[in-house]
């Protein structure tokens, strides 16, 4: 990374920390959400921006595990933080596991429609199924809460502790994703996506590699589904839904996918013009969605991009 | 299970996955030969409905308004071609998924401004309003049989423009080279307007066709895209013949999927494309 971006993302890093300490309610809540969203980016841009999958199916493992959040969450009682986490986690991975053996034998333009025809098979059994709510969705009414020895370190019950708690998963993901893609591991991912026949004609079992990618950043949705549930207090079908999906491929190409800091990037300004949209007009999806083609036209590569951030490892395309 | 009731099944089944055919026929058509991946073509089975929802209260006659609506949504895709497609035809598919997503917000606002968000009936067309006894509580609405009829007509028809006209002939061989086709001294540029215009055309009369049986309501084309998606899928891409097998197969299991297990309808139709996959992941049609 260059040392300005270097400072940039230092300087970004010390205002959201310092956000909550003078920002109004409303706003610490917004920014929570776009941090929310900006780690659920990450994990597609994972799977987009460095493994060259483009999942339209990224909201399953997300929308999975708030449910499974919903579902340890008895009525009038906190469930474990950690516990809960591991929980939403685990059935992330291993519905990506089981949607990843399927989706991963196809390519292309299959590999689009199948992630996509899952997701929206997640979709209808959730809003079909009485026990999970139906198409309302439930209520979580009480927050994880961590407690060690009689000490509890936050109360997710405060919006700033959320804030901080969202803040420094933010950054643990980020780290994660970074020291994986330069391991071994990561640099044949990247290798994949260049050439699969070459890596296997040297011998590398690319489904594997590709399956356990897959896996990975459903796990990192899950993470992020479990942040949105505990964040909002409640699950609905939307959560799975294709729009989510969709909104959140915008999210990454709009920050530039397979840089660094694009999809917090692509996040923010996403999340950002929503909120300005929606002031101006009831019909702020036309606004959205006019922009959603002119970026796709006019700016291919992001913002990242006319930010004039270095390219390492993203395609060329 | 009684044999009328079966028999009522199977035809709704059939009407069904015939119906699938002409939005899926579309999408593989503009899939297979001009590799562009349209998320937006559920929009156009909306746009279908809503305009025979606004015909009919214009144009008395049914069939007419049908005829009118073709014609303006073979005008809009020429338009949208024109406009933005063209784009995208060297563009990575990633983009393609995006932009046609960004359509769908479009259209779906659109429909918003220029109809509002109720839902409309469109009447079926007198001639055809009565039902065949089978027993005597039951009985078969004439209008589904018709559309059926129509939906084959169009399938031997589209089979008859790839396969035996020169057109056809062009658009085949633009599937398989563009740019060998182009020096051979054919406007391909054309000829994957008039394609993406016809596709678009297939799903709006799709949805004409719909309006009488089903309602018409915001978001309607969703579902159907999904769907179509999978018949896609499992036909194989750009196999017309597949789109159509696939179809029916889908509208089958679907129908039966309902009456038989109620519990787990919603997923007959996706642990179907699973099963495909398994099988062969190109789809039944598709070449490896």
């Amino acid at each position: 990374m260059p040392r300005p971006a270097q400072i940039l993302l230092l300087a970004v890093l010390l205002a959201l920390a310092a956000f909550p300490l003078v920002g109004e309610k409303f706003y610490i809540q917004f920014v929570t959400k776009v941090m929310i969203m900006a780690l659920f980016a990450m994990s597609l841009d994972l799977l987009v921006g460095y493994a060259g999958l483009v999942s339209l199916g990224h909201a399953l493992p997300f929308g999975l595990a708030a449910y499974a959040l919903m579902l340890m969450t008895p009525e009038y009682q906190a469930p474990g933080f950690w516990l809960s986490i591991a929980a939403s986690m685990s059935v992330a991975a291993i519905a990506s596991l089981v949607v990843g053996l399927l989706v991963l034998r196809t390519s292309g333009i299959y590999f689009i429609m199948v992630t996509l025809a899952f997701g929206q098979m997640a979709y209808y059994y959730v809003h079909d199924s009485k026990h999970l709510g139906g198409s309302d969705g439930k209520y979580i009414y009480v927050r994880p809460a961590l407690e060690m020895f009689g000490w509890k370190p936050f109360d997710l019950e405060n919006p700033a502790h959320f804030y901080y708690v969202v803040l420094a998963l933010m950054v643990f993901v980020y780290t994660t994703i970074r020291i994986l893609l330069a391991s071994p591991f990561g640099r044949v991912v990247v290798a994949i996506r260049e050439n699969e026949h070459r890596l296997r004609m040297l011998g590398y079992a690319t489904f594997r590699y590709k399956l356990v990618c897959f896996i990975l950043a459903g796990m990192l949705a899950g993470l992020a589904g479990w942040l949105a549930a505990a964040h909002d207090g409640l699950v609905n079908p939307e959560m799975l839904s294709w729009h989510q999906s969709g909104q959140l491929l915008m999210m990454v190409i709009l920050g530039g996918m397979g840089t660094p800091a694009g999809p917090i990037l692509g996040a923010a300004a996403l999340k950002a013009l929503e909120l300005v949209f929606q002031g101006w007009t009831k019909h702020w999806q036309l606004l959205l969605g006019l922009f959603i083609v002119a970026s796709v036209l006019f700016m291919p590569r992001g913002l990242a991009q006319v930010l004039e951030w270095k390219r390492r490892s993203a395609p060329t395309r | 299970m009684d044999p009328a009731i079966f028999l009522i099944q199977v035809l709704n089944g059939v009407q069904y996955g015939l119906l699938l055919f002409l939005v899926a026929s579309g999408l593989t058509l503009i899939f297979g030969i001009m590799g562009i991946i349209n998320l937006a073509h559920g929009s156009f089975y909306m746009l279908g409905a809503y305009l025979a929802f606004s015909l009919t209260r214009f144009i008395p006659n049914f069939w007419l308004s049908i005829v009118v609506g073709i014609a303006l949504a073979f005008a809009v895709g020429i338009i949208l071609e024109w406009l933005v497609m063209r784009l995208l035809y060297h563009r990575d598919h990633l983009y393609q998924v995006l932009l046609t997503y960004g359509l769908i917000l479009i259209f779906e606002e659109l429909r918003s401004l220029v109809w509002g968000d109720d839902v409309h009936g469109v009447p079926v067309p007198a001639a055809l309003a009565f039902s065949i006894p089978l027993t005597d509580t039951l009985s078969y609405q004439v209008y589904r049989l018709a559309m059926s009829a129509i939906c084959l007509a169009i399938a031997f028809g589209m089979y008859w423009l790839i396969q035996r006209t020169r057109l056809g002939m062009m658009i085949r061989a633009g599937s398989v080279n563009r740019d060998m086709v182009q020096s051979l001294g054919i406007n391909i540029g054309l000829v994957y307007r008039l394609v993406f215009a016809l596709g678009l055309a297939l799903a709006a009369l799709a949805g004409m066709l719909a309006a009488p049986v089903s309602s018409v309501y915001p978001g309607m084309g969703n579902q159907v895209l999904i769907i179509s998606f999978v018949v896609v899928v499992i036909g194989g891409i750009g196999s017309v013949k597949g789109a159509l097998v696939a179809a029916l197969a889908i509208g089958l299991a679907d129908t039966f999927g309902k009456v038989l297990a109620p519990q787990i309808a919603g997923m007959v139709v996706y642990l179907l494309m699973a099963a495909v996959l398994l099988w062969r992941p190109q789809g039944i049609f598709g070449r490896a």
